[in-house]
């Protein structure tokens, strides 16, 4: 019995691990990033573009639109493909389509971020850059990028809350005189609608803290971008950037910008698990 | 007139201007088809163009050789050596962390505050972008711990960044392994852990190992969160504390900074082939849990 006892607080200890790094993370990214939004207030630090970081410069405005804009537009373009793409799967598809489509979808989450960031740097930037005009580093190819790398969240859950839906539900749309459409989009859809805006934040929340292919495509410059075709930056791409050659003050207002990346990606899956617990209630 | 009473319905016209709801209908399947063929289409390309860009740079030579002039000239040996230890290592260390939270979450208590936080901090652990994780890894394991930039960091990095993958895919595993199989097993006058280790683990093994190899693919594909803890060093890593560079990371500095795009993608196709590969054994092996299940 006794090793019973010892084992069952054994597996209790390592299942807390999780916890655990959750606060240690926390917890080291605000020792770092505090004193400096501190000593610059939070409120200057948010709000006033102008980064100079070795004269004590530290205004992360620009970086904020820019993640803004940037998540924005992969929603626009992330968002009504993945939801059409789970309908497909759910309501459309030959069975050997739908057995596929899964595993490609699967693979599409797989693939490297740096690929996707370099593949739109050789192919969406120079077609931007010679169809629209501009650099072609700009806040839509960013957008253009993010948008495919958060179909597989968003494809994965909404597909999860629309297979929820009763086939019941359909049965009677379909009997009222409803088109298929009909009453997928004013039955099914509304049914599965929790389920949709949490695969929606989390891809926001994916778009938002993706790093390594928004640096390679969205041009990187701390201007206020004032058109999609304009070069801009984001939280996370300033801090993968800088993190290679930064020190001291410098350094420690790369650990601000992410704790104030880290608090809104938290928020934003906070967001998402309630309204994925409400679809698993309905 | 029957066709003309079909589409009178009014929120349909009021909703969609001119169109009608059979137009509609057809309209909306276009795009629904478009959706999914469009974005089969891109994974396509996306396969297509790297291997056909890397491929031809790929030989024996360019995967067991080191690199010259950064990476301009030279293989990757190095790398790939980097890539397998930094991503076994980090398995090595999920890997009991991750099933015996999923064992203690469904066989050792029952719904409730504590589970609720474990639970919590699961979830949350699996939304932290990867970059948060870089920097967590960079100031606990580089500089507070004084591991510096070294294989050691940037596998316990990973570690924490798969545990979500491993504790969840485990869980749905032993979840699926049915009650009777317990029960007779405590008929049998077995404790609850001899219960566990020879019933339920054996018959979730194949769940288990789908999560494994999610979080060694996931490692693979890394870049932020290896940058910043293991660093970028071109040479051959001789202990965990030596600091290494993976395949992803090498791919990253070679494309970004033009050192030479020829290099950059024969790294990326062989990236992306690990990548093919592991998924490929993800799906047998869900395949074969599904079997398992059916058989039940």
């Amino acid at each position: 019995m006794l090793k019973e006892r010892l084992i069952q607080y054994l597996l209790l200890a390592l299942a807390l691990t999780a916890v655990l790094s959750l606060a240690v993370i926390t917890v080291f990214i605000l020792r770092e990033g505090l004193p400096v939004l501190i000593e610059f207030g939070p409120i200057r630090f948010l709000t006033r573009s102008e980064w100079a970081p070795t004269q004590g410069q530290f205004g992360i405005l620009a970086m904020v639109v820019g993640s803004l804009w940037v998540t924005l537009g992969a929603l626009l373009v992330g968002v009504p493909l993945g939801v059409a793409v789970a309908v497909f799967v759910t309501d459309y598809s030959p069975p050997l389509l739908a057995q596929v489509l899964r595993p490609a979808v699967q693979l599409l989450a797989g693939v490297p971020s740096v690929i996707y960031g370099f593949i739109g740097l050789k192919i969406l930037v120079p077609l931007i850059r010679d169809s629209m005009g501009g650099a072609g580093l700009s806040v839509l190819a960013g957008a253009l990028v993010l948008g495919i790398m958060v179909l597989p969240s968003v494809i994965a859950v909404s597909e999860d809350s629309i297979r929820a839906v009763p086939q019941l539900y359909r049965d009677g749309a379909l009997a009222l005189g409803a088109t298929h459409w009909q009453s997928l989009w004013r039955v099914v859809l509304p049914a599965a609608k929790s389920g949709i805006v949490a695969s929606i934040v989390l891809g926001m929340g994916r778009a938002v803290g993706e790093t390594m292919a928004v640096i390679m495509v969205v041009g990187n410059s701390l201007q206020l971008p004032s058109s999609p075709l304009e070069a801009a930056t984001t939280l996370t791409s300033n801090i993968g950037l800088e993190m290679a050659y930064a020190s001291g003050a410098h350094r420690q207002a790369l650990f601000a910008t992410g704790i104030v990346l880290f608090a809104f990606i938290m928020l934003l899956n906070l967001v998402a698990s309630a309204f994925r617990r409400r679809t698993i209630r309905a | 007139m029957p066709e003309e009473r079909r589409s009178e319905g009014k929120p349909t016209r009021r909703r969609l201007g001119g169109l009608n709801a059979r137009n509609t209908n057809v309209l909306a399947g276009g795009f629904v088809w478009l959706a999914a063929l469009g974005t089969l289409a891109i994974l396509v390309f996306i396969i297509v163009y790297v291997l056909w860009q890397g491929l031809p740079h790929v030989s024996w030579e360019f995967l067991t050789g080191t690199p010259t002039s950064m990476g301009r000239t030279g293989g990757i040996g190095p790398m790939i050596v980097s890539t397998v230890a930094l991503s076994f290592l980090s398995v090595l260390i999920a890997f009991p962390v991750g099933v015996a939270t999923a064992i203690y979450l469904t066989e050792y208590t029952r719904e409730g505050t504590l589970t609720r936080i474990i639970r919590f901090g699961t979830e949350a652990l699996a939304g932290v972008p990867s970059i948060i994780f870089g920097l967590f890894g960079f100031v606990f394991f580089v500089i507070y711990l004084g591991f510096g930039w070294s294989l050691l960091s940037g596998a316990l990095t990973l570690a924490v960044m798969i545990l979500p993958t491993i504790v969840r895919t485990s869980e749905e595993a032993i979840l699926t392994v049915p009650k009777a199989y317990r029960e007779v097993s405590y008929s049998l006058g077995a404790s609850r852990w001899q219960m566990v280790t020879t019933v339920v683990l054996p018959a979730a093994l194949p769940g288990i190992a789908t999560g494994v190899v999610l979080g060694l693919g996931r490692t693979v594909g890394e870049t932020a969160a290896v940058i910043l803890t293991a660093g970028a060093a071109l040479h051959m890593p001789t202990s965990l504390f030596s600091p290494a560079r993976s395949m992803a990371v090498h791919f990253y500095v070679l494309a970004r900074e033009g050192i030479s795009d020829s290099n950059a993608w024969a790294t990326g196709a062989v990236l992306l082939v690990t990548i093919l590969f592991t998924n490929v054994i993800i799906n047998r092996l869900l395949l074969r849990a599904m079997k398992r299940q059916a058989a039940r």
